[in-house]
This record gives C-alpha cells, structure tokens and sequence, in this order.
C-alpha cells in the first residue's frame, strides 16, 4: 500500500468547498462534534476553511453519558481554544425525560438511543444543517448516501429518492422543517483520516494510542473492563492487555484492538497493514446486516 | 499521487457489481470481516462462488432484489492511485443516476455481457459518457467464461462498437476494449490465461497507466466565490478575502482579474491556503484570495483572468438531462444552479429531444419526461457568467432545481 499522502490534496480541497457550501447555504449550521477523531478532522478543515475568521458554526456533542473520560476532557479544551460555542445535550435526559428505554443484557448499548436525543436537539435549536464525519468506506449503506442528505420533518432519511449530485454542485434548498446532514469527507477512507492527523500533526484523544487498560474478550473481540458501562458476566476474566481504540464511540459496543501503536506514525503504518474493517469492531453493526441502514432511515447520523 | 473518479455503465445483470467486488477482491481491499459477510451470504443463498456484488449492493432492497438501486461509492487504492468508483445502477429506469456518476467521473467503464453484445442500453450509455465529455472510456466485454472465450464474438462485438464510435460528437474520447470475466477474474487485475489471443493491458494496468492528460480536460482558470471572509478581528482588521475553488487552471498572484458581473478590474494581492500564503493557486484547490483594491465583490460573483472573460448573458441554450417525474414543459420555471449562483429561470423552448440511442432526433415535443435528454433555451432574470460545456466542464454545466419542492430534477451542458 501507498506511503504517498498527496491524493488527500484533492479530498481536502473538496471538504473545504463542501463546508463553505454548507456555511453560505444555511441559516443555522451545526457541527456535530463526538471527539472522534473523524469529527477532530471536521474541526480543522473548518478551521482552514474560514481562516483567518472564526468557525461560524456551533460545535455539539450529542453525550451518551458513555463517553471515554479521556475524550470529553479533550473536547472541552478543543471547544475553548477554538473559541468556539460547544452546546452538549445528553441521553441520560432523554431517558430521564422517560423519552427512550435503556436496553438492557449483554448487548445493552446507548448508540442507538442518540438519535432521539439529536432530533430533539436539531429541534431545539432549529438547526437546518448538521455537519457530520460520517465516510462512505464505514459501511455499505453510508457508500450509497449524497454529500447533501435531506431528511424530512421526521430527520429520516428516504434511501429510495435521494436527490441526484452532480459535478460539484450542492443544492441545500429545503423546505421549513427539514434539514440536511452534510458530510464532508463523504469519500475519505480510514487511511486517509489517519494519514491526514499525521500530516497536519492534529492532536488526538490518547486511547487511540496504544496504552494498558483492564479488559475481557468475548466473541473474538476486546472489551474495557474499567468501568461498569460494558456489561461482563462472572465467569468473563479481566485482564490487562496493551490495546488501543480505532473508534471512539460509546463504550457499550467500542471494542479495542490489541496493539504497540504508541505514536501517530505506528498507528498509520497498523492501519495500513490492517485487515479488518474499523467498524468490524463495533458490535451495533453485527447485529445484522442492515443495522446502518434501518438506524439512518430512523435518523441516525 | 491521483485521487481517479471511475463510474460503471452497462445494462441490468452486465455485471458491474460484480466487477467491482472483483477488483476490490484481486487488489486485496476487501477486509477480512467484509470478505467474511460476503462468504456467509453466498452460502446462504446457495451459490458455489462468491456473488462479489454483495460487496456493494448496500441497501436490502437491493440485496433482496440481486440489483442495483442507487450509485454507491467504493474506495481502494494501490501504491500508484488512490481509486473512487461509483457502481450506478443499469436499469433504463435509473439512467438519471448514471448521468449522476459519469458527472464527477474522469474515466467510465462501459460492461457488455458478451452473450448479447451491443444493446440499445450499450448506445444510450455511450451516448451520455460522451455527451458528458468523460475523457477515457473503457469497453470491457463481459462474461466471457460464457461464450467460451471466443476471440470471434470479441471481435464482432468490437465491430458493432466501433460502429457507434463514428456517431460520437466529442471525438477525442479515448476507448480501450478488454475482454473479462468479472465473475472469474480474467483481465481484471490479473492477467488471462483463457485469452491467449488478447495481448492488451489487464483493465487494472490500463487504469494504472492513465496519465493527468488522459484524464482532464484543459481550460481556462475560473474563480465563483462561495464567500467573503471579514474576520474583523484585531490582527486582521482590514482583511478581506475571497473564498472558494479555482477551477480549469491556475491564478497567480499579480494576475490582472476583472469580478463579475460588476466587471471592476483588479489584481490578485495575496493567495491564502489557511494560513500559509502561496505564489499560485493551482486548479481545483480551495484558497482565499485578496485584491489590491477595494471592490465590490460577493458570494455567486466570479473572478477572471482580465483577457479571459467567459460569456456574460441572461439566455443560453443547453442539452439537458431531466431527471423528474413531473414533466418538463415550454413556459416553466426553475431555479438553475450553476456553479454556486443560483437564478431563476423560464423554458423559453424546447427544441427537440435527442434519442441517446443514437436513433436520431424528435422535434414535436410538448414536454420532457424522466430520464429524456434536450436541447433547450433559457431566459434568466440576470446574467450568468459561463463557457461551453465543451471548453469548460465545471464552468458549462448546471442544474435545475423545482421551486416548490426544492429537488434538483435536471442537469444541463451549455452549448
Ligand atoms: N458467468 C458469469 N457471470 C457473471 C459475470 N459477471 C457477473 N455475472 C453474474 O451476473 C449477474 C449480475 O451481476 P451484477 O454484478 O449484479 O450485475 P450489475 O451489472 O451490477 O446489475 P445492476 O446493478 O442491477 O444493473 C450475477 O448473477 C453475477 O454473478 C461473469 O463474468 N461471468
Ligand atoms: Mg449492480
């Protein structure tokens, strides 16, 4: 595989078109922000986008309560430095709010309970645009998805009648009430997200550097066991491993991967040698074949 | 190192899923979880090969149904070029989305199943890669473990082709032919050895050769603002930049520009790419660029090269790609999109509908339906600044956006 980092010229270049589209097109833009490093990587093409101005969007971070510790300390000194506005809404209160039902067994997760959460927010606010990390290479549903994806009074997503991207051009035209998910590096692989950290010395949340953490393994895959948010039977051993993360999602269905990568460059040259997917590490999309497609159609980003 | 936009072309069942899966399997792409979904479902549905389409047929409509739906993009690359591929769906009903991915592709694969050779949907794709100017075209014959690998059938389906390559209207079009089978990896990644009589490049050797000059086409540097930068901070008080992508060439700094439409002439100060200042900025980058004078400029206006003016009207006639279900009709209005300017337009008239099988032209026409191609004129309420689609591809297209639901239902090449 390649070393060359010059093709993610072209794919920078697009993203920041892309993001001054979305700016210019859009009354009330958002950034939705997960201290992942796909969402680092927004912040700093907006960054460049707007240069020497400020980011003329808010950033929001939808907090499953969930979050590795590590990655809402980082968002909070990102947010500030920036000097930009950072709103967080949590699920916690939706479930407070009796909104959605906790799941509950070995697979409980929170992932999909976000959506809710998002929606009320997107209401909240009136938000027209949410600027999302989200790459067609993830999954095979997101390959099929437009830059511009409209969603409608309900924020979902109708796969079957998608408006036709041609050339570079961007319509946003929508009516009140719907909104549309803008996806920048639409057709940015992993590779490419890792390599361009690297390039422009991004600075990123330290568990996806190797490091020593408490965990069990069960179904070929690697859990944390520092906290009691992943649900582990007795009989599930702890032990301590050197592992990193590839995705920073919940915890609840965020698995590890055993690993020596301590520095940005080693984590490129794993990735690059790799041959699983990132999200062949998260459980919400084993649970079937069409779990992403089912979770965009009801909202999900 | 190039980032290459491919789309696929080929009628239903040709098998461009198939071919795609192919590649991502040969090149060694395909993760060790995805290669294992897609051997579980194989099995699942009783086959004794691999169906490499399940790797890109992303929606259960699609799975449930073995077709393709709606374009999907793949990735891969090799240690020469980073590969964007867009598998489009072929059944005639989804030609819109073909002319969709052939928009933002530089090279296209057309597909023929070798038993049926050349169809009236073989035309209508090569008509549209044509008419969208896409610079290299490759005929990969297909399925040919089903025709024994006849060096015949080859040959007469290359004939009839090539047949419909004197029709073409953009004649520098480069067109390669490769017999493959996508199913069974013949000339796709690796070489054949059941075509002893075929000497040429395998497909990925062709696309590993083509060259920036294979691939783009050439023109003038052209500058549509998408915003204005006022910073108005203490550092950068009096700062003024332009923001957006330089398309078909470079501008430099000294440049003598003129902004459109005001027509106010300047020069180019400085070029900001963040925060780094260049000399130069180079075709399709993002920069923000500064003027030595204070002129009125705004969002939708565009910066030009002072002796390169493009077209500057409030008409122009175009073929037109529709895309809706509701009919176009003479009296109409649109929005129409071109670049980041938007304005609003009337259907001054239609003048005949192209059959992109090549079967020649139909003038009475009342209105347009889904998927019909047009030579159409336009009246605008205000001027745009364009070139011809021919010179310009970026600076000679546009789409049709319907003001009441907002959707974009067609795209148009200025003539
Ligand atoms: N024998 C043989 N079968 C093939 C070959 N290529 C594709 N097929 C089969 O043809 C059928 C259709 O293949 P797809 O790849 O789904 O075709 P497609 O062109 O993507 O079809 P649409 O997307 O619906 O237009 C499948 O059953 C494939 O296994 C080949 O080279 N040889
Ligand atoms: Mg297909």
């Amino acid at each position: 595989m390649n070393k060359d980092t010059s093709h993610i010229n072209p794919l920078e270049n697009e993203a920041i078109y892309i993001i001054r589209e979305v700016a210019a097109q859009f009354e009330k833009p958002v950034l939705l922000f997960s201290g992942g490093k796909d969402s680092i990587t927004l912040v700093r093409l907006a960054q460049k986008a707007f240069w020497p101005a400020k980011i003329p969007f808010p950033l929001m971070h939808i907090d499953t309560g969930h979050n590795f510790p590590e990655t809402i300390e980082f968002r909070d000194r990102l947010a500030k430095e920036l000097g930009v506005e950072l709103i967080v809404r949590n699920v916690q209160d939706s479930i407070d709010a009796g909104k959605v039902k906790e799941e509950s067994g070995r697979y409980a997760s929170r992932n999909s309970l976000q959506t809710t959460t998002l929606l009320d927010a997107i209401e909240e606010f009136k938000f027209d645009a949410c600027i999302g990390g989200a790459r067609r290479d993830e999954e095979k549903a997101r390959a099929k998805e437009r830059i511009f994806s409209v969603r409608d009074d309900f924020g979902q997503w109708d796969e079957k009648s998608q408006r036709p991207e041609l050339f570079d051009m961007l319509n946003g035209d929508i009516e009140l009430g719907q909104n549309v998910r803008c996806f920048p590096i639409s057709n940015w692989t992993e590779l490419d997200v890792w390599s361009y950290i690297q390039k422009e010395e991004i600075e990123i949340p330290s568990i996806y550097f190797a490091h020593k953490r408490k965990t069990f393994v069960r179904d070929g895959m690697i859990w944390s066991a520092e906290d009691d948010i992943v649900f582990r039977d007795e009989d599930e051993v702890v032990e301590e491993r050197l592992v990193r993360f590839r995705t920073v999602g919940d915890m609840s269905c965020t698995a590890a991967v055993l690993s020596d990568a301590v520095s940005i460059d080693k984590v490129v040259s794993e990735i690059r040698d790799s041959s699983i997917s990132e999200r062949g590490a998260r459980i919400d999309d084993k649970r079937s074949e069409a779990a992403m497609e089912k979770r965009k159609q009801q909202g999900y980003f | 190192m190039e980032v290459l936009k491919i789309a696929t072309a080929g009628s239903v069942d040709d098998g461009k899923s198939t071919l795609i899966g192919r590649i991502l399997y040969d090149t060694k792409s395909l993760t060790s979880d995805k290669l294992e979904a897609i051997e579980k479902t194989s099995k699942q549905k009783g086959y004794d090969y691999l169906d490499f389409s399940l790797a890109t047929d992303g929606l259960v409509a699609e799975r449930e149904q073995g077709i393709t739906i709606d374009v999907a993009h793949i990735y891969f690359s090799t240690a020469k070029k980073s590969y964007i591929i867009a598998d489009t769906p072929g059944h005639v009903e989804y030609t819109r989305n073909m002319v969709t991915g052939a928009s933002t592709s530089q090279a296209a694969i057309i597909l023929i199943d070798a038993r049926k050779g050349v169809i009236e949907q073989t035309n209508r794709h090569f008509f549209i890669n044509n008419l969208l100017r896409v610079k290299d075209v490759i005929v990969a014959i297909n399925k040919m473990d089903l025709v024994d690998f006849s060096e015949e059938r080859y040959n007469e389906i290359k004939a009839d082709f090539t047949e419909l390559m004197a029709k073409r209207d953009y004649q520098d079009q480069n067109i390669t032919f490769i017999p493959v089978s996508a199913l069974k990896g013949d000339n796709v990644v690796n070489e054949s050895e059941n075509t002893p009589w075929y000497s040429g490049q395998t497909l990925l050797e062709h696309l590993e050769g083509l060259d920036r000059k294979d691939i783009f086409n050439s023109g003038t540097p052209r500058f549509p603002v998408q915003s204005v930068i006022r910073p108005k901070t203490d550092d950068f008080h009096d700062f003024r930049g332009f923001a957006g992508k330089v398309y078909g060439g470079e501008l430099s700094v000294g440049d003598e520009v003129v902004a459109l439409p005001s027509q106010t002439k300047s020069k180019i100060k400085e070029i900001y790419a963040y925060d780094k200042k260049y000399e130069t900025a180079s075709r399709r980058s993002s920069v923000t660029i500064t003027l030595e004078d204070e002129i009125n400029v705004s969002r939708g206006d565009m910066i030009v090269r002072a002796n390169e003016l493009p077209q500057i009207e409030k008409q122009f006639t175009a073929v037109i790609s529709w895309m809706d279900s509701d009919q176009l009709k003479a009296g109409g209005k649109y929005i129409v999109q071109h670049g980041v300017n938007k304005v609003l337009a009337k259907v001054d008239k239609i003048h005949h509908k192209i059959n992109p099988d090549y079967s020649g032209i139909d003038e009475n026409v009342e209105g347009l339906g889904m998927n019909d191609i047009a030579k159409v004129t336009f009246k605008l309420n205000k001027p745009i600044f364009f070139d011809a689609f021919k010179d310009h591809r970026t600076n000679g297209s546009f789409i049709l956006i319907d003001t009441k639901t907002n959707n974009t239902v067609g795209a148009g090449f200025i003539q």
